[in-house]
């Protein structure tokens, strides 16, 4: 690659970032002020009626929790995506998802009085096992096939799920497992959400080490070569996915096809370099996240519609689109 | 015509691609079993089952215990014919082994159908509809999405496998969120009559729709054995099949008809058993090496049955009703796939 080309891309990226964090910002501010109870501005300042308490206890976390939730989701994706060279796989394609909602139904029949934190660690535990579970099965594959990978991933979540399934059948709480699984913010008060900045925490430690998830993608032999502690990569990238994944189930429930959709969008738009993608995936998941909870408040206001049923129907066809369109 | 452009030119063809699992893998030298013997067994292995199942434990009337058992064996096997013969056309089709109609999202649509419905009508009035109508509506409305899904994309999907099945996932995913959004707003008290719905259950199974069911597949079973040697051909993949002068694409345009029924059937009937027939297929192709369609029809079709009912049995002689038979067949059905994969690509 010539300098000159180099050059042009990276200021192409910071083009493209530059617009969607702009966009992420702006869909911020209008998020905080979109919602069933009127809380304008002047009121704010004026601590008129509750327009205040409304304000910090419940605009102000919701749309933080969405940023949070939609940055680091993505950004996990594009990490399983970078560690496994395949754009295909993502929380939701590789057990990890599955084995995060398993460790959440065992908590519920064990202990069911215990406390979110409780539950959430134990979520993210699983979310580790089962993602471990699944480098170890890929590798000793050693396919790297597009379509290999990922089916593995959702045959090993197929087997969490049912017996996640099994669990909530014999207790009577598939119902609820149901709700609880699709993602939804409309819960997201002051005191319940501030386990999503852990996650935040997560995907910033992501983008130092991002391009070493970038070398050890390309595989053992040549992580090992250049002086990479290749193991220890995988294991730690694999770590911070889970505990994106584990947290973001409990508190927020699942977003379909997040860590896919995001990703494969933003390399569409800037090319495969890690450290270039990463902030553009975390700018596009805020942004797209945010755009997705402000339409699932006002398409049917003063109601909601979960965030996640928003997304599974407008992301999983604009993902159709994608896929049909780089494929002709 | 759309099969034609599916092939871009530039990159190579989907089909070439070495890892992936080929139908028409040349049968390995150590295990040369004859198809007759794989028969034979999984036969028997099937008279064996029947015969437990009918007579294990029986208790009270006699003539009751066996009418009611022999109802259930008669949809179970109806169910694994059809899923096991849908999934080896699927293969057929696709070239691969390891892919399911399941992944283009039928289970996920049936599960969205009932939703709705039960959300739309209230569980009630939806269970005291006449049960050939539900049942042919919701036939008719997954036999309808694969037609669609094939005008739109699936006639270039078949020769592009990625595209294929991520559709399939995306598509699955967007019906279980929407699935999930009314699931969420229907009564729990309903919920729970939905729930007998949402998974497949063969203790109640009407017995004109059994008729009914019976005489589609084996309808379905008969144009299979008709065209057995074309798609044998068709199973060599494209360029070899047309060479040999198959009519490819004009067979394959038919095929996801036939396979669309062969799955939509059954899942109205008791409910999604996802894996069974990809399960039973991949059974087969392993014990027999075969590819040839009069080998893995009747064999698979024998063996998904066998599962079922010995699932079946298991879930009420030994867990006591635990749970319902899709589940135990999604657990183990999973976990035989991935040895099968871990087997196979190394």
């Amino acid at each position: 690659m010539t300098p000159a080309v180099a050059t042009g891309e990276r200021r192409r990226g910071s083009r493209i970032l530059g617009s969607a964090a702009a966009l992420a910002v702006v869909l911020f501010v209008v998020s905080i002020f979109i919602g069933a109870s009127s809380a304008s501005l002047a009121d704010v300042i004026r601590d008129e009626g509750a327009a205040r308490t409304i304000f910090v206890e419940s605009r102000l976390p919701r749309s933080i929790a969405i940023v949070l939730a939609g940055a680091s989701i993505a950004v996990a994706g594009a990490i399983m995506q970078a560690l496994t060279q395949n754009r295909f796989v993502a929380p939701s394609t590789a057990g990890t998802t599955e084995a995060a909602i398993l460790g959440v139904a065992l908590v519920t029949v064990v202990s069911p009085a215990s406390a979110v934190g409780y539950k959430m660690v134990v979520a993210t535990v699983f979310a580790l096992g089962g993602t471990l579970l699944f480098v170890w099965l890929i590798q000793r594959v050693r396919s790297r096939d597009i379509i290999v990978v990922p089916l593995i991933g959702i045959m090993l979540g197929a087997v969490m799920q049912s017996i996640a399934w099994f669990i909530a059948l014999r207790f009577s709480f598939l119902q609820s497992l149901y709700a609880w699984l699709i993602g939804d913010f409309s819960g997201t008060i002051a005191g319940r959400y501030e386990l999503l900045y852990v996650v935040g925490a997560a995907g910033v430690i992501a983008y130092v080490f991002a391009d070493r998830f970038t070398l050890a993608g390309v595989g053992r032999d040549f992580s090992v070569n250049v002086g990479l502690n290749y193991d220890r990569t995988i294991v730690g990238g694999m770590v911070l996915v889970s505990i994106v994944a584990g947290i973001t189930v409990v508190v927020v429930g699942t977003i379909p096809f997040w860590g896919l959709i995001v990703p494969n969008l933003a390399s569409l738009l800037v090319g495969d370099n890690q450290r270039r993608l990463l902030p553009i995936v975390a700018a596009v998941g805020a942004a797209g996240l945010l755009a997705g909870d402000i339409l699932a408040r006002t398409i049917r206001y003063p109601a909601e519609v979960p965030v996640g049923t928003i997304i599974g129907v407008l992301g999983g066809l604009t993902f159709l689109y994608l896929l049909i369109r780089s494929r002709s | 015509m759309a099969a034609t452009s599916g092939t871009p030119t530039g990159s190579p063809a989907p089909g070439s691609d070495p890892v992936l699992i080929d139908v028409e893998q040349p049968p390995g030298p150590a295990s040369e079993r004859s198809p007759n013997t794989v028969l034979l067994a999984v036969g028997l292995a099937y008279l064996v089952a029947v015969a437990v199942f009918m007579t294990y434990d029986i208790q009270g009337s006699l003539s009751f215990a066996l009418e009611l058992r022999a109802k259930k064996l008669l949809a179970m096997t109806l169910v694994g014919t059809g899923l096991a013969t849908a999934a080896v056309l699927f293969h057929t089709m696709t070239g691969n082994r390891i892919l399911t109609p399941v992944l283009i999202g039928l289970d996920s649509l049936y599960i969205l159908i009932q939703s709705v419905s039960v959300a739309f009508f209230g569980a009630l009035t939806f269970v005291s509809f006449d049960e050939r109508i539900r049942f042919a509506v919701a036939v008719a409305i997954m036999v309808a999405f694969v037609l669609v899904l094939d005008a739109i994309f699936l006639r270039r999907a078949v020769t592009d496998l990625p595209l294929l099945v991520l559709g399939g996932i995306v598509l699955g995913g967007m019906f279980t969120s929407l699935a999930a959004l009314v699931i969420r707003l229907i009564d729990p008290n309903e919920f729970l009559i939905l729930e007998d719905l949402l998974f497949a259950s063969f203790t109640l199974v009407n017995e004109e729709l059994l008729v009914i069911s019976g005489v589609v597949i084996a309808v379905g079973l008969a144009l299979v054995a008709r065209v057995r040697r074309t798609l044998d051909v068709i199973a060599l993949g494209r360029p070899t099949a047309i060479s040999l002068g198959a009519d490819y694409d004009r067979v394959n345009r038919r095929l996801i008809v036939l396979i669309a029924v062969l799955v939509a059937v059954p899942t109205a009937l008791v409910g999604p058993v996802t894996f069974l027939g990809l399960l039973a297929s991949n059974a087969t192709y392993e014990l027999t090496r075969s590819f040839r369609h009069h080998v893995t029809v009747p064999i698979s079709s024998l063996a998904a049955a066998t599962l079922l009912i010995a699932a079946q049995f298991v879930l009420e002689e030994l867990l006591d009703f635990a749970t319902r038979p899709s589940i135990i067949v999604g657990f183990v059905g999973g976990i035989v796939f991935i040895v099968l994969v871990l087997r196979e690509v190394r």
